[in-house]
């Protein structure tokens, strides 16, 4: 009888948050039709910030997609059995999470209505065009793979798919940071280590996910993860959140040294208000030192909790580093004339500023929904729940390498 | 024994029902047509790509606080909107004022499009709405822009403008739209008629040369020839198509 109880409110609480997810993402839709009926003039972007907080989120969403289902290629490309448990739920995220990636940014378009036109006309020298090509094919690779992963039948072709689907979020992620190296006009892009930094970003950052996500379904279902699981899986987060640590100093050395962007970068590091206090304070105290200390500090590692607030921090640390990245990098006005004053009516030479309407951050949130519903959904209908043997994980010493 | 008088019926099912469709066709609407091939203006010859449309504009006749080349680009593009934030209005050609710190000397031009010969834009957009058309100018075509900014990201001289808002009171010549991206386009539809640029035009100190830069008679080949000029952030290896003097 009481259980039944349980059942039922477990039940209720399960459709309570699925709505709640489904209302936000349906908001996001409402400010998005609100901003395609008025215009962007109701957003804070302008002709010197052409991309704002819409696309922080979008390509947060769409770099973590790609990164979450790094947890199932460890399992299949590299044969560790700890992670191939977990590749149906990596392959579920990374798939709605890429789909509200691609909600928010295809829903900020100034002509969100031409969808079809973006379809069928390709430019391929344009590294978006690419990505028009890259994102089906990803959907298309992880459908196939999740299938093999999900189908008895269809098991032995796991890892062929497995390998498929790794090699193609790399090349996503190149995409996606070739969206920003490859361009000549601002200082803060045109850099060849933005590609790869991008990929080592969605690693940490999708992996972040991956044990957010985790640890609810655990504790929804009154589980733990086990200790020496989440031991491993710790240590990997910390081994990629220092490694995007080490791009990111990559990335501003290369400005200041050998493109001798250093105005720029004293502006963003320094002098820019907002976008210094992020990066020190968002992405290096908040989203990189403390999660490291949680992860790696014996004392507060054993703290109930500290891995999950170091997941969630390492979130917290990209926002701040993509708002960086990409508001700041053009807020700060463009090198025309180097070296001469300059001014203009359309603010040449001027620093700008940037403040996000509310309707762009309902959008993005919008995206977070749709993914959380999706996500919601998805565990309650189908087998994505991790199920760990640990007494063979044990006996074949995958616990121990 | 049957067979020829099968192929007799199945001949004249044929002819039959050939020519009552015919007829069909034929009764359903005299002077309708079911399928009609478009027709809109006249087809005129297209751009060549023996022209190269270019300008050279000497800055050491433009004016500081002159914008009379501004205005008469808003005239002839139907740029008359005003919005609250300046920063969201369309601007395809600015004046610029240059000051050099070292030495105090003071400079003020017009910037605009460049019509690179290597646009970035063009490189970038991913429904290659932005074009460059085989005379040099480059264009955004307003039926396929689907106003994703890229091009604004790759341009280097902040030449390109988002609509931010509805419009009205367009020039029908030079459609324009809300969400898509635009840009100076060399005023196009009065060079298609042999006429200059409007800024050419209406500059009083005849700052700006416009021309076709391969056509070694013209003037502006002729200047370029003799005298020194500059291409703007020539470093990006661009090749403008608009070049400045004294700067």
């Amino acid at each position: 009888m009481q259980l039944e109880q349980n059942s039922r409110t477990e039940e209720l609480l399960f459709y309570v948050l699925a709505a709640a997810g489904g209302l936000v993402t349906v908001v996001g839709l409402a400010a998005a039709l609100f901003m395609e009926h008025s215009g962007h003039v109701v957003t804070g972007m302008n002709n010197q910030v052409v991309w704002g907080m819409p696309h922080v989120f979008a390509i947060f969403l769409i770099v973590a997609a790609s990164g979450v289902l790094n947890v199932a290629s460890i399992g299949s490309v590299f044969g560790k059995v700890m992670y191939k448990a977990r590749a149906p739920l990596s392959g579920l995220l990374a798939l709605v999470m890429l789909a509200a990636g691609l909600m928010v940014i295809m829903l900020d378009l100034g002509r969100a209505d031409r969808l079809v036109v973006a379809m069928t006309h390709f430019n391929p020298s344009s590294v978006f065009g690419w990505n028009v090509i890259l994102y089906p094919g990803f959907f298309a690779i992880v459908g196939l793979y999740l299938w093999t992963l999900m189908d008895r039948k269809m098991n032995p072709y796991y890892k062929p798919a497995g390998l498929a689907a790794f090699i193609w979020r790399l090349l996503l992620t190149t995409g996606t940071g070739s969206i920003f190296g490859f361009l000549v006009a601002r200082q803060a892009y045109q850099s060849a280590v933005i590609a790869p930094m991008f990929i080592i970003m969605s690693f940490a950052w999708g992996l972040a996910v991956f044990m957010i996500v985790q640890k609810s379904m655990f504790a929804w279902n009154g589980m733990t993860v086990h200790p020496a699981i989440r031991q491993r899986m710790k240590n990997l987060l910390g081994t990629f959140v220092a490694a995007v640590f080490y791009f990111v100093l990559v990335y501003h050395l290369t400005n200041i040294y050998f493109a001798k962007q250093t105005a720029f970068e004293q502006f963003i590091l320094l002098s820019g208000g907002i976008f210094p206090t992020l990066f020190w304070g968002g992405y290096v105290f908040l989203g990189t030192i403390v999660p490291l200390l949680l992860l790696y500090v014996p004392d507060l590692n054993k703290i109930r909790g500290s891995v999950f607030l170091a997941a969630l921090l390492v979130i917290v640390g990209a926002f701040s580093l993509l708002y960086v990245f990409i508001i700041g990098g053009q807020v700060y006005p463009l090198d025309i004339f180097p070296g001469m004053q300059v001014s203009s009516s359309f603010f040449d030479g001027k620093i700008d500023s940037y403040s996000p309407s509310l309707p762009e951050i309902l959008l993005g949130l919008g995206g977070f929904g749709l993914a959380f519903t999706a996500t919601a959904v998805g565990v309650r209908v189908l087998k994505f729940m991790p199920q760990d043997d640990i007494a063979k994980l044990e006996n074949c010493g995958h616990m121990l390498d | 024994m049957n067979e020829p008088q099968d192929k007799s019926r199945r001949g004249f099912i044929g002819t039959a029902a050939v020519g009552t469709a015919g007829l069909g066709i034929a009764a359903l609407a005299p002077g309708l047509h079911l399928i009609q091939v478009s027709q809109a203006d006249t087809p005129t010859q297209g751009a060549s790509s023996t022209v190269r449309w270019g300008m050279l504009i000497d800055t050491t006749k433009c004016a500081s606080g002159c914008d009379a080349c501004v205005k008469a680009c808003n005239t002839e593009n139907g740029i008359v909107e005003t919005v609250k934030d300046a920063r969201q209005g369309a601007q395809w050609i600015r004046k610029i004022e240059l000051k050099d710190p070292k030495n105090g000397r003071e400079h003020s031009l017009p910037m605009m499009c460049q019509h690179c010969a290597n646009p970035p834009c063009v490189d970038v957009c991913p429904t290659g709405a932005s074009m460059k058309r085989a005379d040099g100018i480059v264009l955004v075509d307003r039926h396929i822009c689907i106003g994703c900014r890229y091009c604004m990201m790759a341009c280097p001289y902040k030449a390109r403008s988002f609509v931010h808002q509805p419009l009205t009171e367009q020039n029908p010549e030079v459609p324009r739209g809300l969400g898509c991206v635009e840009s100076c386009t060399f005023c196009v539809q009065r060079v298609d008629k042999g006429l200059k640029p409007a800024c050419a035009e209406a500059c009083p100190e005849g700052a700006m040369t416009f021309g076709d830069l391969n056509d070694p008679n013209s003037e502006i080949a002729q200047r370029l020839a003799r005298e020194a000029s500059t291409q703007v952030r020539a470093d990006l290896k661009l090749n403008t198509g608009v070049r400045y003097q004294g700067i």
